[in-house]
């Protein structure tokens, strides 16, 4: 079985309530659970009536349904803030400088560090971005770092999202929630506000728009809204009060991008796009695609229109090359990291191959280029014919998969049927980088609702917390 | 603001104005049917051009409870209550960051509630109460959208969409009851069923205000002014060219351009702003109408091409 896992409210020396975790205690303390059940279900119907709903893939076509809320916040003190601050904007400065490099030089394989293999062999690696110039260097403008917590001092970066994070429209939904539903519970704890991302987002896909010396216009490309993160694109385009676009109003003449409008076209600068890399445009991409824009591309390399996040990111969060982050760190920016990644194992090396199949039992594999907590095996929740299964996919193709060892990821104080029990919660806060790099405080806490269940993706019946960094260490003065 | 964006809004207007009048026109019939004999399902079958299809079908009784069933929840009919609300929350949800969360909520909610009385069992649903909700409803999301939208041209396209099909329901319950009941297209008060006529009226909600208007008892050829000419009565035709109009010339003004939609809603509004109800009764109100009906059906096409929405 898993080690014990670290509790964030109550693993203080002695098994007494950490600091930051004091106001939550006493709420909770003097909050009945009939109480905590009618907010429970004011949630629910918060949610739902203003369709705050989430599309499963796979479900039938236009099945909403809610990710479910938990109404304990979970709490990060300042200093503690602070640390994380500054290892995920340097991690992410390292990405930043990767994404140029592989689309570049590519210095780092000349320097022996990652084999050029790793890169152009990526099935993610767009050979049409190779020598492109973008505005400020940046490729990854939006990032969502997955992190687990093991200790009091211990974060490990789980994985990198770099392609087209999703998210962020619950961190800003379940603040709004909160205030909303326990007023009282802010009035004690001095907590840091997070409204600011939707201004900071926009102002970071203006400054990385090609043209100067007039207004960009920015978009937000979605899929539609039968996907499955429509909501956060229809709120975020909303929150920013930009268009918000599907290929069809998009058009492409003489290299620039226009929207169709009553008034005739009207110019495109920049697209914030939620549309994969391989749907972009038909005629460089998938021709099938009937989510992109024809000629996209050709205005991308003419330097008419910039697209976000960048085209190709997925060579840099695949989980083979996560293992590289660490030395990225050092070859780009000669600094020590400061988050640590978890130690994997990776089943394209005949030595880690032979440890992975013997420790199935043991460990997580996953997928390199899996997400969503498919594809994946948790080898101590597993059972024995789950484990033979996986076994002989792993055996198949062993260069597709990775594998950690399993991490008793932290547990907060959840809110489930029988009662306030711990659940394990992992943290992904967005980075964002244009002109500078900016990052709300906090980010998206995942919680397993399950008993013992390690994954918390959303589509794996995961729930989401409000995460709160506080803002200072005011706890402790108590 | 996108051209997608307009068609979007614009259909949701008229989605949301067909579930009300629809509504209102159903609860009308069935208010008639408990007092009267058994026509007024033909009536409505009429209405909705269905009246072949509807007197092969069963016994009289039957008739009127499945014609309402057909209007209001069948999955089959694109113009059902139930799927013209489902048409217009779809509208709304692709532009949920150009509506207000008033009007988002309010839609969203009588949505809910649809699709959770859909989910019990069809023999004992309620449809009084059904119809009910979204007649309450639908009042609610007009008017949210009339206190909290930005005067732009997101809102030109919602109202054209819905003052453009309660121009058309209105124009086509007057054409064809009018019909039914005269079908001389004789105007006078002679012989007139009571009952019969104040059912008209109720189909468009206005029973008091022709007895608040004209102070007399019911008379075709006023009742025709009422539901046609008068430009103070809200769900009159005039009183509904005019606002398209006005929404036309608004968007004109934001563009700096014109077409011949423009030119057909001013025409339009003209026509009914200076008809007399005598002279029409001179033409023929069918005659009046069938060019009426004909010209609204040519408007709509043609908003359809000058702003790209189709």
């Amino acid at each position: 079985m898993v080690a014990k896992a670290f509790d964030e409210m109550n693993s203080g020396t002695d098994g007494s309530v950490r600091a930051p975790y004091r106001g939550v205690a006493d709420w909770l303390a003097r909050t009945s659970p009939e109480r905590l059940e009618a907010t429970r279900r004011e949630v629910d119907l918060f949610y739902r009536r203003h369709g705050i709903t989430f599309g499963a893939y796979g479900a039938a076509e236009g099945s909403e349904t809610t990710i479910p809320f938990d109404i304990i916040p979970r709490v990060i003190a300042y200093d503690e803030w602070q640390f994380l601050h500054k290892g995920l904007s340097q991690r992410v400065r390292a990405l930043n400088a990767f994404l140029t490099d592989a689309y570049g030089e590519r210095e780092i394989c000349r320097a022996g560090i990652i084999p050029e293999e790793q890169i152009l062999m990526n099935g993610e690696f767009v050979a049409m971005a190779q020598g492109l110039q973008l505005p400020g260097g940046v490729h990854a403008h939006i990032a969502g770092i997955d992190l687990v917590r093991v200790g009091e001092k211990d974060f490990y970066v789980l994985e990198d999202n770099v392609r087209t994070p999703s998210g962020v429209s619950y961190v800003l939904e379940n603040r709004e929630v909160m205030m909303r539903l326990a007023p009282e519970l802010f009035a004690a704890m001095s907590v840091l506000p997070v409204a600011d991302y939707s201004e900071e987002l926009l102002a970071t896909l203006r400054s990385v728009s090609f043209s100067d010396g007039h207004e960009p216009n920015v978009v937000l490309l979605t899929p539609g809204h039968y996907n499955s993160a429509y909501f956060e694109h229809a709120f975020l385009a909303d929150e920013m009060g930009i268009e918000l676009v599907k290929g069809s109003d998009l058009f492409v003449d003489e290299s620039r991008v226009y929207m169709r409008t009553p008034r005739g076209p009207q110019r495109v600068d920049v697209i914030y796009r939620r549309v994969d890399d391989a749907f972009l445009d038909p005629l460089a991409m998938r021709p099938d695609s009937f989510l992109g824009v024809a000629g996209l591309l050709g205005a991308l390399r003419a330097g008419r229109v910039n697209i976000v996040n960048a085209l190709g990111n997925g060579v840099a969060d695949d989980k083979s090359t996560y293992t590289y982050v660490p030395e990225m760190v050092r070859f780009y920016l000669g600094e020590e990291p400061i988050l640590q990644n978890v130690p994997t194992w990776r089943c394209d090396r005949a030595d880690d191959y032979k440890y992975v199949l013997e420790h199935l039992a043991e460990i997580v594999v996953k997928e390199v280029h899996g997400s969503g907590g498919k594809g994946m095996l948790v080898g101590p929740t597993s059972s024995k014919a789950e484990i033979e299964e996986f076994a002989a996919l792993l055996k198949a193709r062993p260069d597709n998969y990775i594998a950690q060892p399993t991490l008793a990821l932290s547990t907060c104080p959840t809110f489930v049927s029988q009662g306030v029990a711990p659940r394990h919660v992992d943290l992904r806060p967005f980075v964002l980088s244009g002109k500078k790099i900016t990052i709300v405080p906090g980010g998206l806490t995942r919680v397993a609702l399950k008993e013992g269940s390690l994954v918390v993706n959303s589509s794996q019946g995961g729930g989401t917390k409000d995460t709160w960094v506080l803002a200072s260490d005011q706890a402790d003065d108590r | 603001m996108l051209s997608s964006t307009a068609k979007n809004l614009y259909w949701m207007g008229r989605y949301l104005q067909r579930a009300k009048s629809t509504a209102r026109l159903i609860e009308a019939t069935q208010r008639m049917a408990l007092q009267s004999r058994g026509e007024e399902a033909a009536g409505v079958a009429a209405i909705f051009g269905m009246e072949d299809e509807f007197r092969q079908s069963q016994a009289q009784g039957e008739r009127l409870a499945s014609l309402i069933d057909f209007l209001v929840i069948d999955e089959n009919n694109p113009s059902s209550i139930v799927n013209s609300i489902g048409a217009a929350r779809r509208n709304a949800r692709e532009e949920r960051n150009n509506i207000t969360v008033d009007v988002w909520e309010s839609l969203n909610a009588l949505w809910l509630e649809l699709s959770a009385r859909l989910r019990g069992n069809r023999a004992t649903l309620d449809r009084g109460a059904l119809i009910e909700t979204v007649k309450k409803q639908a009042v609610m999301i007009f008017g949210a959208a009339q206190v909290t939208l930005l005067r732009d041209e997101a809102n030109n396209f919602l109202q054209l969409g819905a003052f453009l099909e309660r121009a058309d329901n209105t124009g086509r319950i007057l054409d064809v009851k009018f019909h039914l009941l005269r079908p001389d297209g004789n105007p006078s008060a002679e012989g007139l069923d009571y009952f019969a006529w104040s059912e008209l009226l109720a189909c468009v909600g206005a029973v008091r205000t022709y007895r608040r208007i004209y102070r007399s008892s019911l008379n075709p050829m006023k009742v025709a002014e009422l539901m046609m000419l008068r430009r103070d009565v809200p769900r009159s035709v005039h009183h509904c060219l005019w606002m398209v109009d006005l929404n036309m010339r608004e968007l004109a003004d934001a563009y700096g351009t014109r077409g011949e939609a423009d030119r057909l809603a001013g025409e339009l509004h003209a026509r009914l702003r200076y008809a007399r109800i005598d002279k029409v009764f001179e033409i023929g109100l069918a005659t009046f109408l069938g060019q009426l009906r004909g010209d609204i059906g040519t408007l709509s096409d043609e908003i359809g091409r000058q702003f790209l929405l189709d």
